[in-house]
């Protein structure tokens, strides 16, 4: 167990100590969420009674979006250098390579709705906030980091890979992004029952199901 | 040789099996087809511990097909691998814990510097004393002076040197390597001879593919030629 730990800590530093170096990932993510935001309050003009109903959404198709920009350069650049084929020779399980992998993308997912959220809240003018939506993000970001890493492999291998990815990961994700949306809206609006309890376990649930079965199937993708 | 009183006896069995494997590589009756394009049909090959295996053959004949079957990159159709004494089918991870591989692409991180590279990989395969072993491995493939510098800003004969260091950082007993001499210069090719050939008189086994007929010659004990999915050897 300590060594599992230990590999996957490994793997997950120097990912982002390469991220760290090149900024060429989270500062492009940033620019396109905070472009996202922009583009909703002007598109949208929302007034404070609609916030409650369509503030999550907003904000939930913002950070999935911002999520598949991410999961695109997941393996892009090892694939190019071909420091993923030196990765894949190492003595270490398949497994554990892609659980590195999921955790390097859900840091950084985490991180760019962390500095987003602020810039949605003054945008849209939402106020409230609450341990459920932590709950939510968590869940949620959990859910496209799975899912996101699993496709990203698949599409890093296909020509077309910037359009295979988001068609692959959307038709998967989508429960995880309604049950986000849901779980929020009690979060942000006034007016809205908690529905919470309804569907963050359903998120868990998701999540749960995709940890047992995208390391299998990485395991087998790699094979080739 | 051992002590069965303090050895159990299944791990005794174990130990005396693969001591007495005989043979570094043993290959049977592997077949591997891309789609319908069989490149490899019914290969057979054995190589003994301390010898270094020359492969040759034309573009397209499954030079580098075999080496990543044997690297357990490939999964081939059908067929027998034992290196090292472990069967790839069951025990892949400890075949790659025995190899080490130079292959087309440098397995590098071009924004991380040569030793950072040798210490994300030195820490993979849970190496003891990395710091040394790093030193003391770019220094044989005489990259020492550039061990802060990041791998992009190397040249490529350079990048193949921190490649082949890469490949020997964890001291493996087999060594893969596919068309190594591809942009190095005399110098550089130098150093790899000289380490092939501490490999081989340390009782370790080398396959390298190349084109250079003459360099190949020289530096193995075996050559074989593919040709058509089958391989001949001398």
């Amino acid at each position: 167990m300590n060594s599992i730990i230990q590999t996957l800590l490994i793997i997950i530093w120097k990912d982002i100590l390469l991220e760290i170096r090149s900024k060429d990932t989270i500062i492009s993510v940033l620019v396109f969420g905070a472009l996202l935001a922009i583009v909703f309050n002007f598109a949208l003009n929302i007034n404070p009674r609609q916030i409650s109903e369509i503030a999550a959404g907003i904000i939930w198709v913002s950070f999935a979006f911002s999520a598949i920009l991410i999961m695109n350069r997941t393996f892009v650049k090892e694939q190019e250098q071909g420091s993923l084929e030196g990765l894949l020779l190492s003595p270490i399980s398949r497994d554990v390579i892609f659980l590195s992998k999921v955790l390097v993308s859900f840091v950084f997912m985490i991180t760019i709705e962390a500095i987003l959220l602020p810039l949605f809240a003054a945008m849209l003018n939402i106020n409230n906030f609450s341990w459920i939506l932590l709950a939510t993000m968590v869940l949620t970001t959990l859910g496209f980091a799975t899912v996101g890493t699993l496709f990203s492999f698949m599409a890093v291998k296909t020509r077309s890979r910037e359009i295979m990815l988001p068609v692959l990961f959307f038709p998967i994700i989508l429960p995880v992004i309604i049950g986000a949306i849901e779980a929020s809206k009690g979060s942000f609006g006034i007016g809205y029952e908690p529905s919470w309890n309804r569907w963050l376990p359903l998120i868990a649930i998701f999540d749960a199901l995709f940890l047992a079965i995208c390391p299998w199937i990485f395991s087998y993708l790699v094979k080739e | 040789m051992f002590d069965s009183s303090v050895i159990p006896l299944e791990l005794l069995k174990i130990i005396m099996a693969k001591h007495n494997s005989g043979t570094a590589i043993s290959v049977n009756g592997l077949k591997k087809s891309f789609g319908e394009n069989p490149v490899i049909w019914d290969l057979n090959l054995e190589l003994e511990w301390g010898k270094f295996l020359a492969l040759f053959g034309t573009n397209g004949s499954g030079k580098t097909t075999l080496l990543k079957i044997l690297a357990s990159q490939i999964e081939a159709d059908s067929g027998q691998i034992i290196i090292s004494g472990y069967d790839q089918a069951k025990n892949a991870r400890a075949i790659r814990r025995n190899i080490g591989v130079v292959g087309h692409q440098h397995y590098l991180y071009d924004d991380l510097t040569c030793a950072e590279n040798l210490q994300f990989y030195g820490r993979l395969y849970n190496l003891n004393q990395i710091s040394e072993r790093i030193s003391s491995v770019l220094s044989r493939v005489d990259l020492e002076q550039y061990s802060g510098r990041k791998v992009r800003s190397l040249s490529h004969g350079m990048q193949k040197r921190l490649a082949l260091g890469r490949a020997i950082l964890h001291e493996p007993a087999i060594l893969l390597l596919d068309e190594p001499e591809g942009g190095l210069d005399e110098r550089s090719l130098g150093i790899l001879h000289d380490i092939s050939s501490e490999w081989t008189s340390r009782n370790r086994s080398i396959v390298m593919t190349t084109h250079n007929h003459d360099l190949g010659n020289r530096w193995s004990d075996k050559v074989g030629i593919l040709s058509n999915g089958i391989l001949r050897t001398d």
